[in-house]
């Protein structure tokens, strides 16, 4: 099945005359791995609590597999964690997931599967607020899987996990993938998203910045040279990859230029008798993407404040 | 069919809510601290107090014979409803709000509204679990109380006498009545304060102090009266009182009043449990969930 599950048009929430949200038009299509990134305070979580029906736009709306937001037609086939796991401090977390397992209509048997899935299996008779942060967390994946639903909305899954946890939550979300589920997430940390997410949007201060696939977004690759003696290099990388594509750093010349380009920048180098001392491809890591795109949004938005993410 | 769909998300809500509640370790130490006042200020101290014939401050002005009255099954009907107006409808209040209040700062509101049944259904649920506990709470009392007027009838080898049924009924309805409406109090302050804490310090104050500052300002200030006459705790004292539970002006239970008669009493508890159900019910089904 193709098509779009969630589509926001020009979604905005405002608290006075501050935007938390401003204007977000995203879509996410069925059976994608969306990644919403962001830094901190940028309107992710406000994004996905007004695609959740939690909360209403002041203006702009979403659809949401087909239905407004909050409608209980949609809500039964989307599960999800928003802003950290919200449950009973005083029960179990089995008895937490029976709970959220009853609303939906479950058996209490569906409880006892979920937690299996996010390896809370041992440890679901003891209270909630026993947990480590983690393990809540794990917990909040786990009743977002109850009723096996189209649709996962994942607010900074990885929040509080450890290294093996933050990798158990990638091969998750990648099974989801594969048994055909709609996942959008989102994150303040790119190296996960890079490796999982199918497309992604990024937002600051309240704006969507781009929306794009990760290959797209990382853009023109890049070739790295050293090589002497540096002048003659030089005027060879301009012959090949053209006088604006090259640029001289200090200690060696970067290209812009795709991969394919490498064995004809080797092969003139040779030729003019340079002796070539490294050549390598850089790819731009989805970081340093989301920093210049964060960066000039902040130049040129409204507040100009800059907002620097955690990492 | 969407019909059909929402009352399933009812039961749904309901039994989920049940659980959570059943499990919830507060709500037994309130059940059970409204139970502990119940038998202590209906039976324990007036017991004592004929037993040694001193003459407590509860009931200094009432001959020995008419406190026995009190304490036999014929009197649990009016022992039962007297102690609801005050101290049972400040535990119920304090049920309310926590019930309803917790959730804000638990985040479990916002996990809830997730899973599927709409806000309204949701809302519904709790409210049916609410019920269903008060429910449980006034039958409790009754069983309680019948149980040791038979202890008491029997020890002081009294003719056992039963209320007649309708007596019986009639103060269990005025009991669901009188806590139903405290709980919902309880349940729109919870709503509002999306806090507990906030919620029951604000209902407190309202139920132990501000009525009772009114009702005082009421006696000398008579324009007042008409303001403090449809409070919702003269509501309910006046029940217990139109069932004949003796006022605190003559000795009785405080929080028993008789301010107005019994029918205007239950037309009042009825409209403020109602209107205190659906304002908390539309402030959660309309308000943004943080």
């Amino acid at each position: 099945m193709t098509g779009t599950v969630v589509t926001t048009d020009g979604m905005t929430k405002r608290y006075g005359t501050h935007a938390a949200v401003d204007g977000v038009s995203l879509t996410v299509r069925r059976g994608e791995v969306y990644g919403f990134l962001g830094p901190n305070g940028a309107g992710k979580t406000t994004t996905l609590r007004m695609i959740l029906g939690l909360m209403r736009p002041t203006s702009g709306g979403a659809s949401v597999l087909g239905h407004r937001p909050g409608d209980p037609a949609a809500t039964a086939r989307i599960g999800a964690l928003i802003e950290g796991p919200g449950f009973y401090p005083y029960l179990s977390g089995r008895n937490n997931l029976r709970v959220m397992a009853r609303y939906q209509g479950l058996p209490d048997a569906a409880a006892d599967a979920a937690l299996e899935r996010v390896n809370l299996a041992g440890r679901g008779r003891d209270a909630f607020r026993s947990y480590s942060l983690g393990m809540k967390q794990r917990l909040g994946v786990a009743s977002a899987l109850l009723g096996d639903p189209e649709l996962l909305v994942l607010d900074e899954p990885t929040n509080g996990l450890d290294p093996a946890g933050m990798a158990d939550m990638g091969r998750l979300v990648a099974d989801l993938r594969a048994q055909g589920k709609t996942v959008l997430l989102s994150s303040h940390l790119l190296s996960e998203v890079q490796e999982i997410c199918d497309r992604v949007g990024v937002i600051s201060c309240g704006r969507l910045i781009t929306e794009s696939s990760v290959a797209d977004i990382r853009g023109t690759r890049l070739l790295y040279v050293r090589a002497e003696p540096i002048d003659i290099a030089l005027a060879v990388a301009m012959r090949v990859a053209g006088d604006d594509a090259v640029e001289y750093t200090g200690e060696g010349i970067r290209l812009r230029a795709d991969a394919t380009t490498a064995p004809e920048i080797a092969r003139a180098l040779v030729e003019e008798g340079v002796l070539l001392n490294e050549l390598r491809i850089c790819e731009r890591t989805l970081e340093e993407v989301f920093f210049e795109l964060t960066a000039a949004a902040n130049a040129s938005g409204p507040s100009g404040t800059s907002e620097r993410m955690a990492h | 069919m969407n019909a059909r769909r929402g009352s399933a998300s009812l039961l749904s809500s309901t039994r989920a809510e049940l659980l959570r509640l059943g499990r919830w370790p507060a709500l037994w130490v309130m059940l059970g601290a409204g139970m502990l006042l119940n038998i202590l200020f209906g039976y324990v101290f007036n017991y004592m107090s004929y037993r040694t014939d001193s003459g407590s401050e509860i009931n200094e002005s009432m001959p020995p014979e008419r406190v026995l009255q009190t304490l036999l099954p014929a009197g649990v009907p009016v022992t039962t409803v007297q102690g609801m107006p005050m101290f049972g409808g400040a535990i119920l209040l304090i049920l309310g709000a926590l019930a309803v209040g917790s959730g804000f700062g638990w985040g479990t509101w916002k996990t809830v509204f997730t899973q599927g049944p709409s806000r309204a259904s949701t809302y519904g649920g709790t409210m049916a679990a609410l019920a269903t506990v008060i429910v449980g709470l006034v039958a409790a009392v009754f069983v309680v109380n019948f149980g040791i007027a038979t202890l008491i009838c029997s020890a002081e080898s009294q003719t056992l006498d039963w209320p007649p049924l309708s007596q019986v009924a009639q103060a269990f309805g005025a009991g669901l009545l009188i806590y139903g409406m405290w709980t919902t109090a309880g349940v729109l302050v919870g709503t509002l304060a999306r806090s507990p804490a906030l919620a029951v310090g604000l209902g407190m104050v309202w139920a132990l102090a501000v009525e009772n500052l009114l009702r005082g300002v009421a006696n000398a200030l008579e324009p007042l009266e008409v303001v403090t006459d449809v409070l919702p705790g003269t509501a309910a004292g006046s029940l217990a009182a139109a069932l004949g539970a003796p006022t605190f002006s003559e000795d009785g239970t405080p929080g028993v009043l008789d301010a107005i008669g019994g029918g205007p009493a239950v037309l009042l508890l009825a409209v403020y449990t109602a209107a205190f159900a659906l304002a908390a019910g539309l402030l959660i089904v309309r308000r943004d969930t943080a």
